[in-house]
């Protein structure tokens, strides 16, 4: 135990988020140590005795910050966004680690060759519903990415399908017209036949710490992995 | 805010009792539609926008729902239902709550809208000032003073864009685009911009069908690429929108006059008796000129009905984020504590009815008062 009040630092609980951000903090000189008492869902930064980690589903991480329920966090800035309103100020980030690279993109059908940008998605849009009466729907995980992205490229005459897995295929499975979805490599993409729009790119995310009102006690944290990124 | 008081109710039914006495005097028949309504209905007419900020929820069957995010839409389905002919002349006036998930902290969430819906009206720029005058006679009648009324008309933007020489589809992208006034802008630069300099990722495609036919060159390019032919977009659909984009290539750009003009037109506001001169020295074009005739008409149109046009203000630029006016949108405003806050507004949508459903156009004009906020600045 220490003296003065601890700040809880949420880390993504499985998968290479988590892996990459234990061998940063590593690296930086403070280690996790998971503690046992509660089943490794908890744990210490070697030489941090005032940090407590938590380790959490990587979406999991946004919504607690987002609620006061810890006060910094890794996880990707695409989920962040997506949870946290731009209008939010008390939610910063602190630092890009760099890892877990991933864009987040509008695509299309490879067979719409009548559509390169966001403008010619409109347009579409508009004609789509005079013929068929329905809007464009859009599969993705992003709605409020997506809200945002669309409403400042001017479109607005689309609808949006949630989807919590599998989006690439929603075109060709006949439920999305088109996709909002985050790629790495476009691999996945060209194999479902998409192509991302010429101004569709949304987000270029990669993995952040963020904090809630720019805690004083995590600075010697921020100042540690900065040097170690 | 867990309800109203005792008191609060009853000052607030007072104040709605003597707005929509009102509009009942004026012979506007008072309704109630339904306020859980189909979900797609708004979702497909007014698009993603407005979905974010409305209640939707599914029925035991999955069939999507909401609670009605305004009454304009819920009025007309109404009339769709009851009328046994929807271009008879009708008149209706509502009183109720609507629902909207709040886009900034002050706006609550569930608010009652009194206002008034006239189908199949034949006189349409004596119509719209009978409308307007009704709805500040309906706020004067609570007590409020000091409106003040802003309109915009999409008859006059429509009738200059008319009149420039351009492809139809580039004049069609600027109305649609009218509302957005960020992509408004990027659009008309884009159309300034010699378009064979724009090389974009399907330039190859547009190459492709350069003195083909165009469907046959969509046809090879897919079975060669494997592209297979997904969602309900065909192959003439595609190909038609290639040869337009072949088509702008050659397309002579929007001229530096012509945008200037546009540009010039976007900026007028005033008085409406002020903006009639800026208005007529854009030209004597045939449509414009005729829309600045209707627009004199409808100065005249409001004094008949006793209101001072010197009173009422002209932007050209006033949009409203429901996409589906047609012609004359307004909006009330009235000082509250310094800060103009937004009381009342309406205006002309010819087209939802038939939207809708209707079998041929009915017109339609109407205007909604926001209850709450207009028994916030009286208190």
């Amino acid at each position: 135990m220490t003296a003065g009040p601890s700040v809880t630092l949420g880390i993504p609980s499985k998968g290479r988020l988590m892996e990459a951000a234990a061998e940063l903090l590593a690296k930086a000189g403070h280690a996790i140590d998971r503690t046992g008492s509660e089943r490794g869902y908890r744990g210490k930064l070697q030489g941090l005795p005032e940090i407590d980690v938590a380790f959490l589903s990587a979406s999991e991480i946004a919504a607690n910050l987002r609620d006061g329920k810890i006060d910094a966090g890794v996880t990707g800035e695409d989920l962040l966004r997506e949870t946290i309103a731009p209008a939010d100020e008390a939610i910063t980030i602190a630092l890009r680690l760099g890892f877990g690279p991933a864009k987040v993109i509008v695509a299309v059908p490879e067979c719409w060759l009548d559509v390169a940008s966001m403008a010619d998605l409109d347009e579409v849009a508009e004609q789509f519903y005079q013929r068929h009466g329905r809007r464009l729907r859009v599969a993705t995980k992003y709605k409020h990415l997506t809200r945002r992205f669309f409403a400042a490229h001017g479109v607005t005459g689309y609808r949006i399908v949630d989807s919590a897995g599998a989006t690439e295929g929603a075109p060709q499975a006949g439920t999305a017209e088109l996709i909002v979805d985050i790629t790495t490599t476009g691999g996945t993409l060209s194999a479902n036949q998409l192509r991302i729009l010429d101004d569709g790119l949304i987000l270029d995310s990669c993995a952040v710490l963020a904090v809630r009102n720019n805690n004083q006690q995590l600075q010697n944290l921020i100042k540690a992995l900065s040097k170690s990124i | 805010m867990t309800g109203r008081s005792s008191t609060e109710r009853e000052a607030l039914a007072k104040q709605n009792a003597a707005i929509m006495a009102v509009f009942e005097r004026a012979g506007f028949e008072h309704i109630a539609p339904d306020i859980i309504q189909p979900a797609d209905i708004f979702l497909e007419r007014s698009g993603e926008d407005i979905r974010a900020r409305t209640f939707v929820f599914n029925d035991p069957e999955g069939n999507e729902l909401c609670l009605r995010p305004d009454l304009t839409v819920p009025a007309c389905r109404y009339h769709l239902s009851h009328a046994a002919n929807p271009e008879t002349e009708t008149r209706y006036s509502y009183l109720g709550p609507a629902f909207r998930f709040p886009d900034e902290l002050l706006s609550p969430q569930e608010f009652n809208q009194a206002g008034l819906e006239w189908f199949g009206g034949v006189d349409a720029v004596v119509d719209e000032a009978r409308v307007i005058k009704l709805a500040i006679s309906a706020l004067e009648a609570t007590g409020l003073s000091k409106l003040k009324t802003t309109l915009g008309d999409l008859g006059l933007f429509n009738a200059l864009l008319d009149d420039m020489a351009m492809p139809a589809r580039w004049r069609r992208r600027l109305r649609h685009q009218f509302w957005r006034p960020q992509a408004f802008h990027a659009l008309l630069e884009n159309f300034a911009k010699p378009a064979r300099f724009k090389r974009t990722s399907i330039s190859p495609y547009v190459d492709a069908i350069v003195d083909r036919d165009a469907s046959q060159a969509v046809s090879e390019i897919l079975a060669t690429r494997s592209f297979p032919l997904v969602t309900d977009r065909s192959e003439a659909d595609i190909a038609l929108r290639l040869s337009e984009k072949l088509a702008d290539r050659s397309e002579p750009p929007l001229s530096p006059d012509r945008i200037e003009k546009i540009e010039s037109y976007l900026k007028i506001h005033g008085t409406l008796t002020d903006v009639v001169k800026p208005l007529k020295s854009l030209g004597t074009t045939l449509q414009f000129s005729q829309a600045c005739q209707r627009f004199e008409q409808r100065i005249a149109a409001l004094e008949d009905q006793g209101l001072n046009p010197k009173r009422f203000h002209f932007n050209a630029n006033f949009g409203r984020e429901l996409e589906y006016y047609t012609g004359l949108v307004f909006q009330v405003e009235v000082d509250n504590r310094n800060a103009p806050l937004a009381v009342a507004g309406g205006g002309r949508y010819d087209n939802l009815l038939q939207d809708l459903g209707a079998i041929k156009p009915v017109t339609a004009v109407g205007c909604a008062i926001h209850t709450e906020r207009v028994k916030a600045v009286m208190s």
